[in-house]
């Protein structure tokens, strides 16, 4: 390996590291505020990928029936949920929120797909389209269990990632798209070609970064999302309702999932089960970070991308056993280093 | 005795029909339709639908389960298919580790079973329990040994072998190894990756550093397209080889113009309509494409689709032979459909011609594949080379 070859492999890893960085962002911030870790994260770039993809075809995407399912869903959880006290008021929120919202989205994208709007208007739709379903999932599977201990919601999470996964397969088929990418420039540096794709990646991914340290550090509302995360019981005696919180954080992460699908796309092909890798490799950068701090998780996300770069270069075969064998030192680490807990809660 | 068979939940397609006077001949389809391999398993489960439910004025009932690509699930639907259903042949499955595990259970039943998977593996070599399956899908070493043929007259000195993390990449690496060492061909260098991979940067970057003539890419359906997206994007300039697993149209839509050029060996079946008037496969081949995209859209052709037309051919040429000698549902009949499967001669399917015997339960030569590369976007049929 000469320095020409490093410097591809981490062009190469610090573009995928950029990825994994989103999906750890998204799984801290959601296992902060709902102790839920979010395995169909995944799900939710390939949903996003393979949406802007058939838009990008001219065809009305599997996710818009997909959405309007699941806001349906998400209707009688919310009356179930609200069934003591259901009058008008709250039935026409429900009722806007979860079938007009979707409804109107769904009329959109029917108007919209055939005529190919082009490249920033599909984009937006992808993510009109993908982001509300995370608000959706969350008051259908997880907000009934919000009392559950976290291998509970594990467990939920898990069989929501299934779900979604072979859902995936019904509304999109099992062979993958990719889209063009959004931008067709290059520069030259030195040795490399940067494309105009890879800076689009890595700048979004530390607006995003920068975005989320605001809203939580500025806003009312992210300083309720902390103060849930920090002590459910005492945010909600200070009037912060947990389930909107929850409710907020998963729409986030879909939205970021979605905008990572967006990235992605033009760089690979994308299937219907891509999701999980990807998002398990998010999940492995997430950890590394100690499922806490977005800075570690983001700058480890950069680590597992350049090791798996390197890994692919050096034996190929074996590329997942490293980048997942990178987990167990970090994990040593961690349990000397802090003290024993009995339990989780 | 009245009864309704729901055989196929695709689509809402409902496959139905009571059961005559005479005992129906039962045949179960285990395949891929969810799962890593959806893509081989949907157009088989679609072609499927379009198979004749009357051979020689027999009914013939087609049981069709999902296996989701799993060796449990498999073994568990042909045990199913073998004990409750009574069928008397099993189709399936999609997969080679699915289909070596139903080995056993047709062996254990009795019943002949035709896979639809491609390693050799699954029929070679021949034993007692063998003694019950054919397969429908070339075996590797014929296509491997076209690519090497086809590299040795192209001039080829080495190549690079990129190929999947699985038993695909491993078959095709164990047969076209020592088929290039023949033809005083170097491996130069040998790369991974798996179905899933975002990005092959560093596998295609080792590649390009041994400098090989052409590159071989051992892959199924479209994440095959990946490596030599990156390949063209990082200015590799030499002959790029795909293998048969790619022939469908997802992966000419994913590649674009980044696969054209690209040589591969594929079954007769790929490019029906541009074969020769006097190849007998053509006319088959042809019929079965037409039936296909009148139900499933113009371009929905896949060859592994073919695959379970093939098996129901060679079902349908042997059916009428074993029928002669003993009734549909009892043990003597699945024997007597063992020995005629054994004993088909000159039978033409859509992916070539068959001659079984005692030991070649695939029964192919020659005709069984051609060479094809990608022009504009589009399969075209090259002059033969063997």
């Amino acid at each position: 390996m000469d320095a020409t070859i490093l410097l591809l492999l981490l062009q190469d890893g610090v573009v995928n590291g950029a990825i994994y960085a989103l999906i750890a962002l998204s799984l801290v911030l959601v296992f902060t505020v709902t102790r839920v870790i979010l395995i169909p994260q995944g799900e939710f770039v390939a949903y996003g990928a393979l949406t802007l993809a058939s838009l990008e075809a001219g065809t009305l995407p599997g996710t818009v029936p997909l959405l309007l399912g699941l806001g349906a869903c998400a209707f009688l959880a919310d009356c179930a949920e609200a069934r003591h006290n259901l009058d008008g008021r709250a039935l026409l929120r429900f009722g806007l929120r979860d079938l007009a919202l979707p409804g109107v989205v769904a009329v959109i994208a029917w108007l919209l797909a055939p005529t190919k709007p082009g490249l920033p208007v599909e984009i937006l739709l992808t993510l009109v389209i993908v982001t509300p379903m995370g608000g959706f999932l969350h008051a259908v599977a997880f907000r009934p269990l919000a009392h559950a201990s976290v291998l509970v919601l594990l467990i939920a999470s898990v069989g929501v990632h299934l779900a979604l996964t072979g859902l995936g397969l019904v509304f999109f088929g099992a062979e993958g798209s990719r889209t063009p990418p959004l931008s067709e420039a290059s520069f030259p540096a030195g040795p490399l070609l940067v494309s105009g794709q890879s800076l689009w990646m890595i700048g979004l991914t530390l607006a995003i970064i920068v975005a989320l340290w605001l809203f939580f550090s500025r806003t009312l509302l992210g300083k309720a999302l902390i103060a849930t995360a920090v002590n459910r019981l005492g945010a909600r005696l200070m009037g912060i309702a947990p389930s909107l919180a929850g409710r907020l954080s998963f729409s986030v992460a879909a939205f970021i999932g979605a905008l990572s699908g967006v990235l992605i796309a033009p760089l690979t092909t994308v299937y219907y089960d891509t999701g999980f890798l990807i998002g398990l490799k998010g999940f492995v950068a997430a950890i590394i970070g100690g499922l806490a701090s977005y800075p570690a998780a983001a700058a480890a996300a950069l680590l597992v991308g350049i090791i798996e770069s390197v890994a692919s270069f050096e034996a190929s075969a074996f590329k997942e056993v490293i980048v997942f064998m990178a987990i167990i030192p970090v994990l040593l680490w961690r349990s000397l280093r802090s003290a024993p807990v009995e339990d989780e809660e | 005795m009245r009864r309704i068979v729901w055989a196929l939940a695709l689509a809402g397609t409902v496959l139905a029909g009571p059961v005559m006077a005479q005992q129906p001949i039962k045949i179960g389809v285990t395949i891929a339709k969810t799962g890593p391999a959806a893509s081989l398993g949907i157009p088989q489960a679609n072609t499927v639908t379009l198979l004749p439910t009357e051979v020689a004025g027999q009914k013939i009932e087609w049981i069709v389960l999902d296996d989701a690509s799993d060796t449990t699930k498999g073994v568990a639907n042909a045990r199913k298919l073998a004990s409750d259903d009574k069928v008397d042949a099993i189709v399936g499955s999609s997969v080679t580790p699915v289909s070596l595990a139903l080995i056993e259970v047709a062996a254990e039943a009795k019943v002949p079973m035709i896979s639809l998977a491609a390693s050799a593996k699954i029929v070679a070599p021949m034993d007692d329990k063998r003694r019950w399956v054919f397969k429908a899908p070339q075996n590797d070493a014929l296509m491997a040994e076209a690519i090497a043929a086809h590299m040795a007259k192209a001039g080829v000195k080495s190549v690079g072998f990129i190929g999947f993390n699985d038993a695909y990449g491993d078959g095709w690496l164990s047969e076209i190894t020592p088929r290039l060492e023949a033809k005083g061909i170097k491996l130069a260098a040998t790369e991974r990756y798996a179905r899933t991979d975002t990005s092959v940067t560093g596998q295609v970057l080792k590649v390009i550093a041994a400098k090989p003539d052409a590159v071989l890419i051992a892959g199924s359906g479209t994440p095959a397209a990946l490596p030599q997206k990156t390949l063209k994007e990082r200015g590799y300039a030499g002959k790029y080889y795909q293998t048969h697993g790619v022939a469908n149209a997802d992966f000419l839509r994913v590649g674009g113009k980044d696969v054209d050029g690209t040589v591969l060996p594929a079954g007769p079946l790929l490019v029906a309509e541009q074969l020769p008037e006097s190849n007998p496969v053509r006319k088959v081949a042809l019929d079965y494409t037409k039936a296909y995209e009148a139900k499933f859209g113009a371009g929905s052709l896949a060859t592994f689709g073919g695959h379970a037309y093939d098996a129901q051919v060679l079902l349908a040429n042997a059916i009428p032979v074993a029928l002669k000698t003993a009734k549909p549902g009892t043990p003597e009949f699945r024997a007597a459909l063992r020995d005629a499967l054994e004993g088909l001669k000159e039978v033409v399917y859509t992916h070539g011609v068959v001659a079984m015997t005692p030991t070649d339960h695939v029964g192919q030569d020659d005709r069984a594949r051609v060479m094809v590369t990608i022009e504009n976007g589009r399969w075209k049929l090259m002059p033969a080379t063997n």
